[in-house]
């Protein structure tokens, strides 16, 4: 991991001045034949792919989404799986083109990380994972104990934050990997792990007997989860920005990966800017006008996606709540397309 | 007429033109690869300035003094979340230095161990040595590693049913905790006591090898000093009315509180290094030992010295100058191997500055750098101080 490193460092130190920070990303991509997506490779209903190799999840839809705006074909991204503490690097040398991978939008990583958080495909917040036998009830019952938390998060600070604010003991056990943490977790070295609660949901169906352990019902932190580019490429941005909004445009619309070539003949002016049979949304971006449409034929609306990889299609089962359309009292809102 | 060659076979050296002159051809060639080196690095530190600043990315070192806000969990210093990124290098620095520094001591006792176990007599014993050099050396670290730290997991109890260990320790999963002595003012005569000890044992060997010298007699040299250092400290000690504390681990609802805490991934990751590099050393001082001809030891033999003393007095000595050189380069893959720590979430310097905070701050140049400038750093002192010793038992040849 070391090496990787090292090696995405002095990447970035020799890296051709073309690869970073150019304004011609789309062009770059264009030319490469695919979309380089930084993914989460062990999270299921986020970034995982299975024994065929076929990877699956919200934010694996997300480039696949991409990848069919720019090349009609959602099979065109190449995935690299990412662990929390490389990710930044990756982006940063150019190794991927965007960065879709379960991360919280924060202040510091929007600004001195020289990147651009383009939107929040998933509203979640930081809970904990504790086995049945130790009869906690509350978070807040945790003093002094040790919990297996993965490097390079936000998670990894909102833990001591927690601790400090409630004036509790901690003893943090740090991995590089999730993977890791949560096999020492199993393995008792912890009594508690954290990480969002989006991720515990995927991680305990992965523990041995996920029936011995319980979710807490403190979420102690706002982690707002969304894909992220690099600074110093506005059409790029716009780009990563709009292939979210297009997904939830979709289901606010009510167009689904079934019936988007009905809506093609629909006379509603929202629907034909967003299908791109009025006006030149697509172009604008860079794209086609039928930008949308190739998204929603290939990867569906947001709520399709949502329910497919972390909802009720899925193993994890979790419900809509904050991720809800804005309409239904979530907080997922696209701004207007026109 | 006849044209006489007026300069003599050696009058000059033929003049050739500045190229073809081989001297002014060297320096040229270094020049010119000294200044291709100096512009690529230049090249490359400009680019990357440049290529952070187009990305708005920060630089500098100014992350230095900023709160770092994580928890690590081995700290030989003072050490909490609201300390700063530089405090949290220090310690990862410490964490590093203390199991490399006990991986080398440990490595090194079970190195000349096994080695000369090897080279055993004893059937049994050179092939259980054999065995485990050509095992462990075989096998990637960091699998062992991996190893060692699910053996050490598995293979402990949990904190409710902690193994008790006599005299107020406990030992279970999350780690080894022994009882943590304080001492009172009362000590420093114990201490002063062990100082004098220490310098009345030196003295006495001093003053027993020049009387073997002189005389050819010896003397209990061993007996005298552990008198010295053990005997008379203790009487100290006790005279003084054992001015120390305990403080005892307790048991409470998680975790054990209180005491030494010695965690299990810095077991695990010891106990790795230790048994890898200790089946080098082991080959390091086989070769060595096997460097020193059998002469020596028939030599020895007719002198009428046993086994032991001829290992110790004539053997050893002289291997040491086939061992050291290649001891150094063990010590120096230890320490670097150490930073294999983040594998097994062992809080070493790789793991908290070039892990934890490299994230955090997003700065992977700067803290790679100051990363690397430490291995180098330690390691050159290692092999500074090797040397060192390397000269003291080199050939002296007159």
């Amino acid at each position: 991991m070391t090496r990787v490193l090292i090696g995405i460092a002095l990447a970035a130190a020799l890296g051709a001045t073309a690869s970073v920070a150019s304004a011609q990303t789309l062009n770059t991509v264009k030319q490469r034949g695919n979309l380089n997506c930084g993914a989460n490779g062990t999270l299921p209903g986020f970034g995982l792919p299975d024994a065929q190799g076929r990877w699956t999840g919200l934010d694996v839809d997300y480039c696949k989404a991409i990848a069919a705006a720019i090349f009609n074909d959602p099979n065109k991204v190449k995935f690299v799986p990412l662990t929390a503490r490389d990710r930044f690097t990756a982006l940063q040398s150019g190794d991927v083109d965007v960065l879709a991978r379960n991360t919280t939008w924060t202040s510091s990583r929007d600004t001195s990380l020289g990147l651009n958080f383009t939107a929040i495909n998933y509203f979640d917040g930081q809970g904990f994972l504790v086995r049945k036998a130790l009869k906690v009830n509350s978070a807040l019952e945790l003093n002094d104990a040790a919990v297996c938390v993965q490097q390079g998060t936000t998670t990894e600070l909102n833990l001591a934050d927690y601790f400090r604010a409630n004036k509790m003991k901690l003893k943090t056990v740090t991995f590089a990997t999730s993977d890791e943490a949560v096999k020492a977790y199993d393995a008792g070295r912890c009594d508690a792990y954290t990480t969002d609660a989006s991720g515990l949901a995927g991680e305990r169906l992965r523990l041995a007997n996920s029936n011995d352990h319980i979710m807490l019902p403190e979420i102690i932190s706002k982690e707002p989860l969304g894909p992220v580019v690099r600074h110093g490429d506005d059409q790029w941005f716009d780009i990563a920005k709009w292939a979210h909004y297009a997904m939830v445009t979709a289901e606010e619309l009510g167009i689904t990966r079934a019936n988007v070539d009905d809506h093609m003949k629909s006379e509603n002016p929202d629907v034909k800017r967003l299908l791109g049979t009025e006006g030149k949304h697509g172009e604008a971006l860079g794209l086609t006008n039928d930008w949308a449409v190739r998204i929603i034929k290939h990867v569906g609306n947001y709520g399709e996606s949502f329910e497919r990889n972390v909802g009720q299609g899925s193993n994890l089962k979790i419900a809509r709540g904050l991720n809800g359309l804005w309409t239904k009292g979530g907080l997922q809102y696209a701004p207007p397309l026109r | 007429m006849t044209v006489i060659d007026t300069r003599g076979p050696d009058s000059g050296k033929p003049r050739v033109p500045l190229i073809y002159n081989p001297k002014v051809r060297g320096i040229a060639f270094q020049v010119l690869l000294c200044a291709l080196i100096a512009f690529l690095v230049w090249e490359a530190v400009s680019n990357a300035a440049d290529n952070l600043a187009r990305a708005k990315v920060a630089a500098g070192f100014d992350f230095w003094n900023h709160t770092a806000g994580f928890d690590i969990s081995q700290t030989l210093i003072e050490y909490s979340t609201a300390s700063t990124y530089g405090r949290a290098f220090w310690v990862g620095l410490l964490n590093t230095l203390l199991v490399a520094g006990l991986g080398i001591v440990f490595a090194t006792i079970l190195g000349f161990i096994v080695g000369i176990a090897r080279l055993s007599t004893n059937w049994l014993v050179s092939k259980v040595a054999s065995v485990y050099v050509e095992l462990i050396r075989n096998l990637p670290l960091l699998l062992q590693l991996l190893f060692w730290y699910n053996a050490v997991l598995k293979a402990l109890p949990e904190m409710r049913d902690s193994l008790v260990i006599p005299g107020g320790g406990f030992l279970n999963n999350r780690g080894l905790f022994l009882p943590q002595p304080t001492f009172h003012h009362q000590a420093l005569a114990t201490l002063i006591a062990i100082g004098l000890g220490v310098a009345l044992a030196i003295a006495f060997v001093v003053w027993a090898k020049r009387r073997q010298i002189r005389t050819g007699r010896q003397s209990p040299v061993f007996t005298v000093a552990m008198f010295f250092v053990v005997v008379l400290p203790g009487a100290v000690f006790a005279l003084t009315g054992f001015p120390v504390e305990f403080m005892f681990p307790e048991k409470g609802r998680f975790n054990i509180r209180g005491g030494i805490e010695v965690l299990p991934e810095f077991m695990a990751l010891l106990f790795g290094l230790v048994v890898y590099t200790a089946a080098f050393i082991a080959e390091v001082v086989r070769a060595g030992i096997l460097s020193v001809s059998k002469g020596q030891t028939e030599a020895a033999y007719s002198l009428g010295l046993r086994p032991r003393p001829t290992l110790r007095l004539v053997i050893i000595p002289q291997a040491m100058r086939v061992i050291i050189p290649p001891l150094t380069n063990q010590y120096l893959n230890l320490t670097k191997n150490s930073s294999l720590a983040v594998a097994v979430g062992y809080p070493d310097l790789v793991q908290v500055f070039a892990g934890t905070v490299l994230n955090q701050t997003g700065q992977a140049v700067e803290v790679i750098v100051i990363t690397m400038a430490v291995y180098l750093i330690i390691s050159l002192v290692t092999s500074f101080l090797m040397n060192l010793y390397n000269r003291r038992v080199m050939l002296v040849e007159r």
